[in-house]
């Protein structure tokens, strides 16, 4: 193959979304300023970010290229167990703070002083933020549908405002690319990706995502992913149906 | 500063000793991304300046007394390396670089939407490698590349230049020689939208006049220094644009 990514090569002559830096003014033209922009005078509004402008039916925002996750209530997110005590475990969510873990969030009967028997150091965890107060103090919780430990798989990190590219519309990239390569994804709002199937195929899988995140100011990214998988599918096991 | 000698800085034809006319800038490159484990970093290169900026975070503040409940605290560390200089530096902080990494810290504070994320801290480290007067200005400007670079909240870029009084006259961006033998010698950095000044520091004395004429100097520069910190962000969406590996 001459290149590992066939559809790289063109990427020079994709139409990319427009680029801001921090301090340009963005024209909302009616629309409404959400996350990314701070406002100027009367009715101005600034890039805080070095990214690209998106605009939905209703809102518009400037998404960065990079940066960190902050939590917000209801994300569900993954995460790494880091510390363990009388009643808490401490949640280390791919953010600049830590998260919490109370026992009794958990779907176990769990005695205090116990909690290593369900959860150690190290375990992974797919959690959903209950709460989080001014200060940024947030609690996780892991009672509701698909919550659960992490056993086994592959976690992968990308930066959190690149996710909802990887999640597309409606989640149609992601279930592209798990229909495509047959494994199972979780992906965290917090940017840490769980992948779980045969090896070849969690390698394709990551290939994938990897090509969603170098891309993921460009448009017309789905069907570039698309002829990928396409191009890859000898490689992986167990696509005959 | 204020050391005499019989250097002559200025020529009869009005051109200083490395051919540059009064108003005219060192050539500036800034490049950014330039440490893989960093959040965010640039390389500038400024005359014989270079410089690197690293920044990491925002990540909790430790120790956790210096938190604030209200906002991050921004903790630049200026450092000069010991063979940056014409004479070794004895390594590690003095005097100076305290005091240049406080005015750095603030000037930073003042664009960085601190009050998003309460008791974290946004680590800056500026790293001199080689200097020729104009450090801590050249090191502010590759920051706030860095700092935009790492994807953090900040309501407009710094951007900084010097100014100063060479052989009785005012002139910009003043070289090792010039800052040196020099009568004065103003660095002054702005939030280039609305030319609000972060950071302004004098050595030597400027009449009225004289400083006036240098900050007019300085602020038509600015347009010209912000927009090398811009192509040095825009370009590194480019380069992951062209591809390969």
């Amino acid at each position: 193959m001459s290149s590992l990514f066939p559809a790289e090569r063109r990427v020079n002559e994709m139409k990319t979304r427009e680029i801001v830096l921090p301090g340009d003014e963005v024209r909302t033209e009616g629309l409404k300023p959400r996350n990314g922009l701070y406002k100027v005078g009367e009715d101005k509004f600034c890039s805080a970010y070095f990214g690209t402008v998106q605009r939905s039916d209703q809102f518009i925002d400037v998404v960065p290229f990079w940066g960190t996750y902050m939590p917000r209530r209801g994300d569900r997110i993954i995460g790494k167990v880091i510390e363990i005590g009388p009643s808490m475990w401490i949640v280390d969510i791919n953010s600049p703070y830590t998260s919490l873990l109370h026992m009794n969030d958990s779907p176990w009967r769990v005695n205090a002083g116990d909690l290593k028997r369900y959860l150690n150091i190290g375990d992974f965890i797919t959690a959903k933020v209950l709460s989080m107060n001014e200060i940024k103090e947030s609690w996780l919780t892991l009672k509701d549908v698909g919550l659960r430990k992490l056993e086994g798989g592959t976690i992968i990190s990308i930066q959190a405002p690149k996710v909802p590219r990887i999640i597309g519309k409606g989640g149609t990239m992601v279930n592209m690319i798990k229909d495509a390569t047959r494994t199972k994804i979780i992906v965290g709002q917090n940017g840490l990706i769980w992948i779980d199937g045969p090896q070849e195929n969690v390698m394709v899988a990551i290939d994938a995502i990897e090509l969603v995140k170098e891309q993921a100011h460009t448009i017309g990214l789905t069907d570039r992913v698309r002829a990928f998988l396409d191009s890859k599918k000898g490689e992986m096991v167990g696509n005959t149906e | 500063m204020g050391t005499q000698s019989d250097i002559k800085l200025i020529d009869e034809n009005g051109l200083r000793l490395d051919g540059r006319k009064p108003g005219d800038l060192r050539p500036l490159k800034i490049q950014a991304g330039v440490l893989e484990r960093a959040d965010g970093s640039a390389l500038i290169e400024w005359g014989g300046n270079k410089i690197i900026a690293a920044v990491y975070g925002p990540r909790e503040a430790y120790p956790k007394h210096n938190q604030d409940i209200n906002k991050a605290i921004v903790k630049a560390r200026y450092n000069m390396a010991a063979f940056s200089v014409d004479e070794r530096k004895r390594p590690g902080p003095d005097r100076r670089s305290i005091e240049i990494s406080k005015v750095l810290s603030e000037a930073l504070e003042s664009s960085i939407m601190v009050e998003q994320f309460p008791r974290a801290q946004i680590d800056v480290f500026i790293e001199v490698i080689q200097a020729d007067a104009g450090t801590r200005i050249a090191g502010l400007t590759a920051s706030s590349v860095a700092i935009a670079d790492a994807g953090i909240p900040m309501r407009d870029f710094v951007t900084g230049c010097t100014a100063g009084k060479v052989d009785g006259k005012v002139v910009l961006d003043l070289s090792k020689e010039e800052d040196n033998f020099g009568q004065a010698d103003l660095p002054i950095a702005v939030l280039p939208r609305n030319n609000r000044i972060v950071l302004m520091q004098m050595d030597g004395d400027l009449t009225l006049e004289e400083f006036d004429q240098a900050t007019s100097m300085i602020m038509g520069a600015i347009p010209r220094i912000n927009e090398i910190q811009r192509s040095a962000l825009s370009s590194r969406i480019k380069v992951q644009d062209s591809g390969g590996e």
